[in-house]
């Protein structure tokens, strides 16, 4: 079983992450399963009326406002990293936190690496699916690199220099 | 100049903790080369040809005496003994070893100094005009905003897995001496009818291998909301910009294919949600680090014209090096200098450990203990009392300081070239040595007036061949090192690109080339017109015709 940081702890995975391809008619009705978009976008009545938990993924290429109306249906919104290179949903993980009001979890997947997760967490992230040939106790250190940050963020609603200006 | 508190102190011992772990983890194989790559850039650490290269930070060029002694001792404890000035404003070091890097940037943060985001993917130090709060035709000074960049710009979350290199400058003045035109972004302080001041701003420029000249798509966005529209055009650039094919990923590629129009839509769109948020900002942060850019203890003194035209009518080697290397000040009585790091025989920009230590010195002698670094690879001295240019001079003879080439032809913008740098095509430091050595007759040099010439040794354009009035670029023939020549571009106000002349040459051919090209210019230039005026109006033929002529 694969074991992923959630809300700053290593737990063991209970979702089911279906692969692009999955048929919807092989989705069971009772499983907590996360669904490609194209799936949420093609079967989304279906698929709220299931007894399991429901959350969606989105490639790096795909919009968050395709969700946007649909948030109140998912407990987890996960997010592709095809390599941890792009940081395209790192700005995708701000605007659902902070222009959209998601309050769900919001989950790192794929090429998911210890020294992207403190400024992911800072974005919104709060789950983080390491790459499975990584040890994600190691990468919950790095969640510590920093205690003082400049920009307002998920994680801290007021940048440094209106946080200076109040009196110690 | 900007002196950090704890916060600022605190994030940059932290970052030497953090690169310190992940520089053991690299060597413990926990890292691979491929996932070290983008941390070690973001904390500009190359592998190079011969060695890694380290680029540390020197945000918009300012620099302390105290900083300098450090950097002179980094030098000769971990390095060859001298330093390399960049086109950013940016110091690096030719020959440290990987393992070393920790230790250097845990001395550095003991002098409030860093190499973060130098290079990689991400927002790069801003850079700004080297005579910001000295020159006469300055309308702000940009360094409280340059300052107020940096600090939002640095680890930044969302901003530091871009799709390639992010850079920005801010200019304060009349004359553009920031080369803003050419960054990602350029910012130009302007100030509205009721007198409140605001940025224009620039996005899409760059040079490369797709030199572009950017478009400005705000006319006037007020101070307060400088930082939200940033953040909106970089959400933009980070959601939209190309990644499947780095050549194509800066963002002048995205506000070229959208239209500089139709880019400013989307990045107001944007902005109207995050406009008067938490970002918009206030005068007590702007006064905050304002306090450290206020004027030095002037003395009240007037100016001394009459001594040094005395001493230049004496001395004709001051007078020479007053005439190009000593700039205008605002304050009665002062001047600013540049010391040319561009002696013949020297790589362009580079500076010995000795003479960092004499810098520091004079730096604290002559001018309130700072300096400047430009991205024209010199060093600034901003504030000298004109009583004291003579002896100042005369100390700059010594250290090799002295070069009285500002803005001529021999004050050569270069990288390092194939002698360093793993990208680079050709070798471009022995190119600048022969031109040197071509035009080494001071009268006639001064003769030719201003010339930016300009090398690159590849199509990355650290050299900013492409703004050069002469540009020179390093290309691959056949595995064989070869140069292109490009005329008549330009980095100031209204910037140009150079046309290419045609066919490259070999090496060996340069000198000769520059000096047809400089004799095109002076059959058809009129009375003192500067090169690039001659240029625009005789346009590049009689250059091409003299340069392909057939030997005969």
């Amino acid at each position: 079983m694969q074991r992923i940081i959630k809300n700053g702890v290593v737990v063991d995975e209970s979702w089911h992450l279906l692969p692009q391809d999955t048929p919807f008619e092989s989705v069971s009705n009772s499983d907590d399963v996360i669904v490609p978009l194209s799936m949420w976008l093609e079967h989304g009545r279906a698929l709220t009326v299931r007894d399991g938990g429901l959350g969606v993924w989105l490639e790096s290429d795909e919009q968050i406002e395709d969700i946007a109306d649909d948030l109140q249906h998912f407990q987890v919104i996960a997010l592709n990293f095809p390599v941890f290179t792009d940081g395209r949903h790192f700005s995708s993980a701000r605007l659902l936190r902070e222009r959209y009001g998601y309050k769900g979890e919001i989950r790192a997947i794929g090429d998911v690496l210890r020294d992207q997760v403190f400024l992911m967490h800072r974005c919104g992230f709060d789950a983080f699916a390491i790459r499975p040939d990584r040890d994600p106790e190691d990468a919950l250190q790095s969640l510590r690199d920093f205690s003082v940050t400049y920009q307002a963020a998920v994680d801290q609603p007021l940048p440094l220099f209106r946080r200076r200006a109040q009196p110690a | 100049m900007y002196v950090y508190d704890q916060y600022d102190q605190q994030i940059v011992e932290e970052r030497v903790k953090q690169f310190r772990d992940q520089i053991r983890r690299y060597l413990a194989g926990e890292l691979t080369d491929a996932e070290l790559l983008p941390l070690r850039l973001q904390n500009g650490l190359y592998i190079q040809r011969y060695a890694p290269m380290l680029r540390l930070a020197v945000p918009y060029g300012n620099l302390r005496s105290e900083q300098l002694r450090k950097l002179a001792q980094i030098t000769r404890d971990y390095d060859k003994g001298y330093a390399h000035i960049s086109t950013r404003q940016n110091i690096q070091l030719n020959w440290p070893e990987l393992e070393d890097v920790p230790d250097i940037l845990a001395e550095l943060a003991t002098v409030q100094m860093h190499s973060i985001q130098t290079s990689g993917n991400c927002i790069r130090n801003t850079t700004t005009d080297q005579f910001a709060g000295v020159a006469k035709d300055e309308l702000i000074d940009p360094r409280p905003w340059c300052e107020i960049i940096r600090q939002w710009s640095t680890f930044h979350p969302e901003f530091v897995r871009l799709p390639r290199k992010f850079k920005i400058a801010v200019n304060g003045a009349v004359r553009d001496r920031a080369a803003i035109e050419v960054h990602d972004i350029g910012l130009e302080a302007v100030k509205n009818d009721a007198g409140e001041l605001g940025f224009r701003v620039l996005v899409g420029g760059g040079l490369g291998r797709t030199p572009i000249v950017g478009s400005f798509i705000n006319e006037f966005m007020p101070w307060q909301h400088l930082l939200s529209y940033l953040e909106a055009i970089l959400r933009i650039y980070n959601r939209y910009g190309r990644r499947d094919n780095k050549f194509k990923a800066r963002i002048k590629i995205l506000v070229k294919a959208l239209t500089p129009e139709v880019f400013a839509q989307k990045v107001d769109q944007e902005w109207q949600h995050l406009k008067d948020g938490p970002l918009t900002l206030t005068q007590q942060e702007v006064d905050r680090v304002s306090q450290y850019f206020t004027a030095p203890a002037y003395e009240t003194l007037a100016d001394e014209a009459a001594l040094l035209a005395s001493l230049s009518a004496e001395h004709p080697g001051f007078g020479r090096w007053r005439m190009r290397n000593v700039f205008e000040h605002k304050q009665p009585g002062y001047a600013a200098v540049t010391l040319s790091l561009k002696p013949t025989g020297t790589a362009p920009g580079d500076i010995t450990d000795k003479q960092l230590d004499a810098l520091a010195d004079l730096a604290d002698r002559y001018s309130f203990g700072e300096v400047r670094t430009t991205h024209n690879q010199n060093i600034v001295l901003a504030d000298v009392r004109q009583a004291d240019l003579f002896e100042l001079w005369g100390e700059l003879r010594e250290l090799g300081f002295a070069t009285p080439n500002i803005g001529l032809l021999t004050d050569i913008i270069c990288c390092p070239g194939g002698d360093f740098c793993s990208l680079a095509n050709a070798k471009s430091i022995p190119i600048a040595e022969a031109i040197q050595r071509r035009f080494d007759d001071l009268d006639y040099l001064f003769d030719l007036g201003e010339i930016d010439l300009n090398i690159s040794g590849c199509m990355n354009a650290c050299g900013h061949h492409h703004v050069g009035h002469i540009g020179i670029l390093g290309v691959d023939k056949k595995g064989e090192e070869f140069y292109q020549v490009s005329l008549g571009g330009s980095s100031g106000r209204d910037a140009t690109l150079g046309q290419i002349l045609g066919p490259s040459f070999a090496q060996d051919a340069m000198p000769d080339v520059i000096g047809k090209i400089i004799d095109v210019f002076v059959e058809h230039r009129e009375e003192d017109e500067p090169f690039l005026d001659t240029f625009r109006r005789v346009g590049i033929a009689p250059f091409k015709e003299r340069v392909y002529a057939a030997n005969h």
